[in-house]
């Protein structure tokens, strides 16, 4: 028992049959070990993030299905084309990511480095783009709260009828705590890729370790994921001309 | 042992290639397209369906290929996921069976 | 290999390896965090504790005399509060959890040590923010914050009450994702799952239940601190909002909380029924995956908490079909500790009279718990004095006793002293004594009508009460005790050895204290989990050094 395998689970760096990473943590036998626990951990957090959402779809499902005509009036008063075009960034900082990862794990730095920049770079459009969204939104009084107005809309499928500002208050309060919560996961993503992007310049990214790009990487897709799911239920509830 | 196992790990097990990542996001961007036109013909109450059937197959496609679900040896991950959607499942299914059945009596 | 007589000379251990408060709130190790926690914790537990004095103590006579009807409002909260979020959800998880479990499955520390400490701190956050919402007015929402009057109508600190829990919640989160990825990953050679202590098993559940309810409550938390804030309407009834849809999702996560609460306790009651029996636990595989029943079937019973609320009654009936089946798993735990118990060499040390007292409440308790799921006794006693006797039987009697009795058991490998049993054995009847005394009467109370959460009550109903209080004095008593003598022995106690209690399980072939890298050599597990039998024919000639 007190040969090098001992040594090996102690992290110390003399005897090892396999060569000794700098980024091996002590408490872990082998870098395998160590870039399997982080995925699984990972994962896992992406759990908690999909429940963490999960309770404001619940909401979303009961109201729409209780007011689906007043939902889809609100619905329609969204800005169509800025939440497609933000749909489209994001599956293409999706791409990005991934252009990242291949890049380390194949020594192509300058593929690495482009990949993330232009990850953050759509990060930050994708923001843009709600920024604008918001402030027509504000400016419609469609904010919900005490200059909330919402008057004279017609049901879709139903022009005789108007929508019911109560229940479209509600809508549009989901939409803000949604998509104001999605939001708030790209600008953590963002400054995260910020981060790895300077790891990465500095050369902290090897074909043998590039775990933490690994799990931006799973980050972000899950806030694409997520986006994914909000865009058909926010915004294309019922867009029959 | 160790000059094989880490560069055989990562080019198996975490990435696809650079053909197969630019269909899928190919087809991500085609399914978006999809269902921004499908929204906009009268389906009934199958225009919900259609929309979250085409966004979970953009999810899965996004899940499968860019997170490397697909490639992963372990069946763990796959449980993860597949605990964490049916317990959402739960939440909202049990949720239904209050507020849909509470007209009927 | 010390024995009673020999004890070792004071050897680099966890406790000395460095000095000094940095040293302490830098540390990445388990057991020094699982210190630090129990020091918040046991912190928190007397300030509810506090406020459970108060409330007993205006229940002594019928009218309101001691506090205002919103005065006792804000006790029974913050008694609720401050019990649920920091004491019954963290308390085994984050202090013989995060001690045992890297021990128990021979690794050197959790997965994420950083992400560990990180958990400690969001609990310090979140103590400090609801001792300064309970300084500045505190909440009388009740524990539960319903809507309306949550979102709508109270006054009080609901944001920041709501953001404490909301951060505790957090560091139960990371605690959880921690332990499971270390339970996979990290298990030393030969340790493979049906050799896991249940201990580990019961842990690893909770874990999942941490991961998968917690952030439901964090949202909801978020909604009603948006409707407070931005005036949101997603719960309010003039916009069309439902109070019940709060409800709904409050309760998704707080009743598979209560498995969060209990589930580690009856891990530890698994370690200390099979070391005082001398045998291993019968029905390991039943007992090991109950715990996963658990979790998984707790997730599908919420709404029993919402019988009279409102909800549809063909909800109800599938969510009272429901809740029957979760009370099996835990029903074949406690037959599986009995049949453990029979032909069992029973000895009779502190920590397993907490295990005895453990499995005469928690099934007191369960199936008063089987009563409440039955709608038409639902419908009597919801809201009374019955549902705060049966969770009480749960939470003191099931979860505090499965604590203390781990507390016991394992406080010589903690702290490389012994306690002193006589005074440890006469607590737990204190404690057993005094908790019956305060909770049986309230079984009655609920039953002939008392509600709960009144500060005044029928005057036919003060003796019961009057007992009520007495017991609760005597609970009080009980507690303050084992706090004394722990401390007591951690000067004055005799040098434990490395295994007092001849237990198996690889934390006993470690010494007491352990080093900071847990184990001189990493173990290679080539036994089964409790191989008592092994183990007593090993030491037929030793006297046992418990005494």
């Amino acid at each position: 028992m007190h040969d090098s395998s001992t040594a090996a689970v102690h992290g110390e760096a003399q005897s090892e049959p396999h060569g000794h990473n700098p980024a091996l943590l002590h408490h872990f036998a082998e870098p395998q070990q160590q870039r399997d626990a982080a995925s699984l951990g990972m994962w896992i957090f992406l759990a908690t993030e999909v429940m963490f959402f999960g309770g404001l779809f619940c909401a979303y499902l009961i109201y729409r299905l209780k007011y689906f005509g007043d939902f889809g009036a609100a619905s329609k008063t969204l800005a169509l084309n800025l939440g497609a075009t933000n749909t489209a960034v994001l599956i293409c900082s999706s791409l990005t990511v991934v252009l990242a990862i291949y890049g380390a794990q194949r020594a192509k730095r300058a593929l690495m480095l482009g990949s993330l920049v232009l990850t953050i770079i759509l990060g930050f459009a994708f923001l843009g783009i709600k920024t604008v969204e918001y402030k027509e939104k504000f400016e419609k009084h469609h904010v919900p709260g005490a200059s909330f107005q919402f008057e004279n809309v017609p049901i879709p499928g139903h022009p005789d009828q108007y929508a019911n500002a109560r229940h479209a208050q509600i809508f549009f309060s989901l939409y803000f705590v949604m998509t104001g919560l999605h939001a708030l996961h790209m600008i953590i993503g963002i400054g995260f890729f910020v981060w790895l992007l300077i790891a990465a310049w500095k050369g902290r990214f090897t074909p043998d370790y590039y775990t933490p790009l690994e799990m931006g990487g799973l980050y972000w897709h899950f806030v694409d994921i997520v986006w994914i799911y909000l865009f058909p239920l926010l915004y294309l509830i019922d867009r029959h001309p | 042992m160790s000059e094989h196992s880490t560069s055989e790990h990562s080019s198996s097990e975490h990435s696809s290639s650079l053909t197969t990542y630019v269909t899928i996001w190919l087809a991500l961007l085609a399914g978006t397209a999809l269902t921004v036109y499908a929204s906009t013909v009268d389906l009934g109450r199958f225009n919900a369906a259609v929309a979250l059937t085409i966004a979970t197959c953009k999810a899965l496609l996004v899940a499968l290929f860019f997170m490397h679900i697909r490639g992963a040896s372990e069946k763990l991950l796959k449980l993860v996921v597949l605990s964490t959607i049916f317990f959402l499942f739960i939440l909202l299914a049990l949720s239904m069976a209050d507020y849909g059945t509470r007209l009927w009596s | 290999m010390a024995t009673a007589n020999n004890p070792q000379p004071e050897r680099t251990n966890y406790l000395n390896a460095s000095y000094g408060p940095w040293s302490w709130l830098t540390t990445t190790d388990h057991k020094r965090i699982a210190l630090l926690y129990l020091l918040s914790i046991t912190f928190f537990f007397f300030i509810g504790g506090f406020f459970a004095l108060l409330i007993r103590l205006e229940l002594l006579t019928p009218q309101g005399d001691l506090v205002q009807a919103d005065t006792y409002n804000k006790l029974f909260t913050m008694h609720g509060m401050v019990m649920v979020f920091f004491f019954l959800i963290p308390v085994v998880p984050a202090v013989l959890g995060n001690f045992l479990i890297p021990i128990m499955i021979g690794a050197k520390d959790l997965a994420f040590p950083r992400i560990n400490l990180l958990s400690w701190y969001l609990y310090v956050v979140g103590g400090i923010l609801i001792l300064h919402c309970m300084l500045t007015g505190g909440v009388d929402t009740g524990w539960t914050f319903y809507t309306p009057f949550s979102t709508a109508y109270t006054n009080t600190k609901i944001i920041e009450a709501g953001l404490a829990a909301f951060v505790a919640g957090f560091s139960s989160i990371f605690t959880g994702l921690n332990f499971i990825v270390t339970i996979h990953r990290m298990r030393a050679p030969g340790m493979t799952w049906s050799r896991m202590p249940l201990f580990v098993w019961a842990h690893y559940a909770t874990s999942i239940i941490q991961i998968l309810g917690t952030p439901v409550v964090a949202i909801t938390i978020v909604l009603v601190a948006a409707e407070r804030l931005f005036h949101l309407g997603i719960f309010d009834p003039k916009l069309g909002g439902d109070p019940l849809l709060f409800q709904h999702l409050f309760w998704f996560y707080s009743h598979p909380a209560v498995y969060i609460m209990i589930l580690p306790s009856m891990g530890v009651i698994s370690e200390l029924i099979a070391c005082f029996s001398r045998k291993r636990i019968f029905g390991y595989n039943f007992v090991a995956l109950s715990s996963i029943a658990i979790a998984v079937l707790g997730f599908l019973v919420w709404a029993h908490h919402m019988f009279v609320a409102g909800i549809s009654v063909y909800a109800a009936l599938i969510f009272s079909f429901l809740t029957y089946f979760v009370g099996v798993p835990s029903a074949i735990k406690v037959f599986n500790w009995t049949a453990t118990l029979y032909k069992g060499s029973i000895r009779y040390d502190a920590p397993m009279l907490y295990a005895f007292g453990f499995l005469g409440l928690f099934t007191i308790g369960g199936l008063t718990g089987l009563f409440l799921a039955c709608l038409g006794i639902n419908v009597h006693v919801t809201d009374t004095y019955f549902v705060v006797a049966h969770f009480h039987y749960i939470m003191v009697g099931g979860v505090l006793m499965g604590y203390l009795g781990g507390m016991h058991f394992w406080w010589p490998k903690i702290s490389g002293r012994m306690y002193p049993e006589g005074w440890a054995r006469l607590s737990a009847l204190i404690i057993f004594i005094g908790f019956n005394l305060t909770f049986f009467p309230q079984f009655i109370l609920g039953y002939v009508g008392m509600p709960r959460r009144y500060y005044q009550y029928p005057p036919e109903f003060q003796v019961l009460n009057v007992l009520s209080t007495a017991g609760s004095t005597v609970l009080g008593i009980g507690y303050l005790l084992p706090m004394l003598y722990f401390l007591w022995s951690m000067r004055y106690g005799k040098p434990a050895p490395d295994n007092p209690w001849n237990a198996a399980g690889l934390e006993w072939k470690t010494t007491s204290p352990p080093p900071t890298f847990n184990f001189d050599e990493e173990p290679v597990v080539t036994w089964e989990a409790y191989n008592y039998e092994e183990i007593d024919t090993e030491h037929k000639e030793e006297v046992p050094v418990a005494r």
